[in-house]
């Protein structure tokens, strides 16, 4: 496959290494140091020049490339670029893009093909995501997002005191909008029947909305899982900050936030109405004493400079606060960070490079998370006329299935809706479904 | 000499147009009055006083051109102008107490402004002619959705700087454009307002079809449909609603509820939105405050611990009784309708003063219900929570939350503005009616005195002890009666928009 790459900057680079093995991969920068960097430094054909021209985009080979990755600094270079190439030939084109405004016009639209776009990965909200997963559910061993967030699917280990140990699935489904899809024991995929027991050492998949994920991994995991009385601090309220504060009200949890510019301390109090928003300097010691940081259970650093994180971070950990996650802009910092005491540092560019990887590696036009090395994946698809899912209630449609496929959540116009029997699916739907391997291959040119 | 910087010219141009128009409005009991066979002189001559009135004043300015300033001089006016003219009939008809001019003012005044406060000596047909009591049952629907909304909604010439005017006219704090043309907001809201007043008219016709409302004529189906949705509380009933049966009762109070509702909402409603009521917040907490008031009501009267019993009916220990009469006077009460079910001014004390609060509370924005208005209770209950927290949370920033939205912070200094406003007008007031009463040697209890105040102040209508709701307003001397004008005047248009035309900032630049 050939891949052109758009921006030699981390993730840029990142990608490409990662690729350069298995693909022949084109990197094109405005910045001749980097493209003399990487023509040295990785098996790539580097050309210098600005994604967003034609000229550029033909010399790097456009005709020929089956994909094309938009990965600089800049969201509206990004998404030119992709713009762009689609006026030449119909590559698959992936954006990176920061604002999450953008993200959200391109799931809006209908054909998930706005600004000539056919994947777009958010770095502001994927470092959220995974700031929430580290804070919020540190109890799962993956969490993914689907249907732009407004479903989750995620991983738990059941351990001995567990109380859904030793329980059959019926027993244990008692959360709303929360659905078993399958249980891993000794490496084995098994669908989570009525019947099922689960037992201690299992691993359970579910799939729900983030409220009842939370809910869920409260009762599993109470000790590791924050509840809504938990005290969790963001610091500093860039945008990562906000979403991260955003993704924790999903979920049910009540953070603080901590922002010291006035007008952005309100805008940011108006836009989450279940996080206490303070408008204060987080370096100021006495602040943090007398509003009981020191007690915080996780506290987690947004601010504009690491510098800046690292301090406060390291500054909350010697008042008190149990946990620290930090964000770090600089790559090489993050050993530096975890080794001064810092508990988890998040690097945006690194989350976005793996997440871009991870989806070309895939090659699936549709969001997916494998479990267990393969044998089995959850993924997304926005059902169309022909399915076999579609106009009749999923109870007749999954008869006619195969045995490992479990449909765990559906979205209809943004909205979440719990599957049940009776439930009939239409045009335009997205669905959320739990498949093993065999089942997928027999089935997919059905969905 | 100062230099005026108002377009007095154009308001005053634009108030004749709504007075012209107000003749249009008499034809409904022109019609009575020949359908009855009782004399036509009356509304003819007031008709005619209208046309010409407005008609010379309409002279003043051929093409007025409204800017802010002169939208509240033109809001203030067209209500005092309004009323003046809808006494006419009552000086000209000169039939029992209100043919004195000061008398009939006090009673058109409290009609358009739908207070319901009434100076009229024996209310009957044996005094008045059944098109006169009509027509002072129409005040009040004309006045209940608002003179210049109707205005806004069918005169062309106040189609720009409509919103302004209906601004400075609604009830509550700014008003929701339902549509991208106010004319056709204005518009929409009136129909939902007449598709209401039908609706109840028919039903309470339709009980008496049924046989379960003896009392209830066309005519007095018309009129009530008339006061109820205005919340007037004008009747032609001596005894108001207590007139009626048990079933009619029971049916005006969803609709008095209904009157004290955001008409907003029912536009929402109609565009296939139903689920608007519940998301509202206003509503929600509309109908907590009634629940809250109705139950605290119904425990005293049931338990009769507070009834002066050989003045009341047997409600101790009826069930039925105590609730029906506790939602109807807590409901008529807070969305300022002023209907009484029975004599309330003969409870107990207790009872007494949780309907003394209730004056205050007033229905929600945007209905036609007067006094603080319950959005401005919520948001002042919601800010006073704030400054709680933040008490202890110097560092916190907390906007107040009104259905998810954040609020303004200017918007709520301007409701807490509004309230203390309102509040010092009420003492005040109650001041200067207690002693011009002294002066003329009328005693007054405070509760009383008070009553008047807030009742008059917050287009109530009917407050306690001699203003109570078989009583009425008549013996106050003239002067106090033409200050209560000034209080309904004031009260219609959330006080702001008439007191700012006695500032000399906004005559002068």
């Amino acid at each position: 496959m050939r891949v052109i790459i758009v921006g030699a900057g981390e993730v840029g680079s990142s990608i490409a290494a990662s690729l350069a093995d298995a693909h022949e991969v084109v990197v094109v920068d405005t910045d001749p140091e980097r493209v003399d960097t990487l023509t040295y430094s990785l098996d790539v054909l580097a050309i210098e020049g600005d994604g967003t021209s034609l000229a550029t985009l033909r010399e790097a080979g456009i005709g020929d490339a089956d994909m094309i990755i938009a990965s600089t600094d800049d969201d509206e270079t990004n998404l030119v670029t992709c713009g762009t190439a689609k006026t030449v030939d119909d590559p698959f084109t992936i954006a990176r893009v920061k604002n999450v405004d953008y993200l959200e016009t391109w799931q809006h639209a209908a054909d998930r093909r706005a600004f000539g776009v056919d994947f777009m990965v958010c770095t502001n909200l994927l470092t959220a995501e995974d700031i929430v997963r580290v804070v919020g559910l540190p109890a799962a061993r993956d969490v993914d997002p689907f249907a732009g967030g407004t479903v989750q699917m995620a991983e738990f280990a059941v351990g001995d005191g567990s109380p859904v140990a030793d329980q059959t699935v019926r027993e244990a489904d008692r959360f709303d909008s929360l659905t078993f899809a399958a249980l891993l024991r000794n490496g084995d995929v098994e669908i989570a029947r009525g019947e099922s027991r689960i037992r201690a050492g299992d691993k359970v998949v579910v799939i729900g909305s983030p409220e009842s994920v939370q809910a869920f991994a409260r009762e599993v995991a109470p000790a590791e899982t924050p509840s809504g009385s938990e005290d969790l601090v963001i610091i500093g309220g860039s945008e990562i900050g906000y979403h991260t504060a955003r993704e924790l009200e999903e979920r049910g949890l009540h953070p603080r936030l901590i922002e010291r510019d006035p007008d952005r301390a309100r805008e940011l109090a108006e836009k989450l109405p279940d996080t206490v928003v303070m408008e204060s300097d987080a370096t100021d010691a006495e602040f943090l004493a007398r509003e009981h940081v020191d007690e915080a259970d996780a506290v987690v650093t947004t601010l504009e400079s690491d510098e800046k994180n690292l301090l406060v971070s390291v500054l909350a950990k010697r008042l008190g606060a149990d946990r620290t996650v930090a964000v770090v802009e600089t790559a090489e910092y993050v050993d530096l960070f975890e080794t001064v005491g810092v508990d988890v540092a998040v690097n945006p560019r690194e989350v976005t490079a793996e997440e871009i990887t991870r989806f070309t590696r895939e090659l699936h036009t549709e969001k997916v998370a494998l479990i267990e090395d393969d044998k089995a994946e959850v993924l997304e698809i926005e059902v169309d006329g022909d399915s076999v899912l579609i106009d009749r209630p999923i109870r007749e449609a999954v008869a006619d299935l195969p045995d490992g496929f479990v449909i765990g959540a559906i979205t209809r116009e943004g909205r979440f809706i719990v599957p049940r029997g009776d439930t009939v699916i239409e045009p335009g739907d997205h669905v959320v479904a739990f498949a093993e391997r065999d089942a997928l291959e027999a089935i997919s040119d059905r969905l | 000499m100062v230099n005026l910087r108002v377009d007095w010219r154009a308001s005053v141009a634009l108030v004749g147009t709504v007075m012209k128009w107000l003749a249009v409005a008499m034809v409904f009991p022109l019609a009575l009055a020949a359908f009855y066979g009782e004399g036509l002189v009356t509304f003819l001559a007031a008709m005619t006083v209208a046309v010409a009135a407005g008609w010379s004043l309409e002279r003043l300015d051929d093409d007025p051109d409204l800017g802010a300033r002169e939208g509240f001089l033109m809001v203030g006016l067209t209500w005092l102008a309004v009323s003046v003219v809808g006494a006419l009939p009552y000086v000209i008809a000169g039939q029992g107490t209100i043919a004195h001019p000061v008398n009939a003012l006090f009673e058109s005044m409290s009609g358009f402004t739908t207070t319901g406060a009434t100076v009229m000596g024996d209310i009957g047909f044996d005094t008045h002619s059944r098109a006169l009591m009509m027509w002072r049952q129409q005040t009040q629907w004309l006045g209940g959705m608002g003179i210049v909304v109707l205005a806004v909604a069918i005169l062309p010439e106040l189609s720009v700087g409509g919103a302004q005017l209906m601004d400075a006219e609604a009830p509550g704090p700014g008003i929701q454009k339902l549509t991208p043309r106010i004319a056709e907001t204005a518009r929409a809201l009136w129909k939902a307002y007449l598709g209401i007043t039908a609706l109840e008219v028919v039903l309470l016709i339709g009980l008496n079809a049924v046989g379960v409302a003896p009392n209830v004529t066309v005519y007095q189906a018309v009129a009530h449909g008339f006061t109820t949705m205005a919340t007037g509380g004008f009747s032609p009933a001596a005894r108001s609603i207590e007139y009626f049966s048990a079933a009619v009762q029971w049916l005006i109070v969803p609709f008095m509820v209904a009157a004290g509702t955001n008409f907003a909402l029912f536009w929402h409603a109609l565009n296939g939105e139903p689920e608007a009521f519940g998301e509202d917040t206003e509503f929600r907490f509309y109908v907590g405050v009634l629940a809250v008031f109705t139950g605290l009501t119904a425990v005293l009267l049931f338990t009769g611990g507070t009834l002066q019993p050989t003045r009341v009916g047997p409600l101790s220990g009826n069930l039925e009784q105590s609730v029906r009469h506790a939602v109807f006077q807590v409901v008529s009460l807070v969305t300022t309708t002023g209907y009484a079910s029975m004599d309330f001014a003969q409870w107990g004390r207790p009872a007494q003063y949780v309907l003394f609060v209730a004056l205050f509370v007033g229905g929600s924005a945007g209905s036609t219900g007067g006094a603080v208005k319950i959005v401005r209770w919520l948001v002042i209950l919601k800010s006073l929570k704030r400054e709680l927290f933040t008490t202890v949370h110097p560092e916190a920033v907390r906007p107040v939350r009104l259905g998810g939205r954040a609020l303004d912070e200017r918007a709520i200094r301007g409701i807490y503005a509004f309230t203390l406003l309102y509040l010092v007008i009420f003492f005040a007031a109650t001041t200067l009616v207690y002693v011009d009463a002294a002066r003329v040697g009328l005693d007054l209890i405070a509760l009383d005195a008070m009553s008047a105040v807030a009742a008059t102040l917050g287009n109530v209508g009917p407050g306690f002890g001699i203003v109570g709701p078989m009583e009425n307003y008549r013996p106050f001397p003239n002067s106090t009666k033409l200050f209560m004008v000034f209080l309904m005047w004031i009260g219609r248009l959330e006080i702001l928009p008439v007191l700012v035309l006695l500032t000399p900032a906004y005559w002068q630049s």
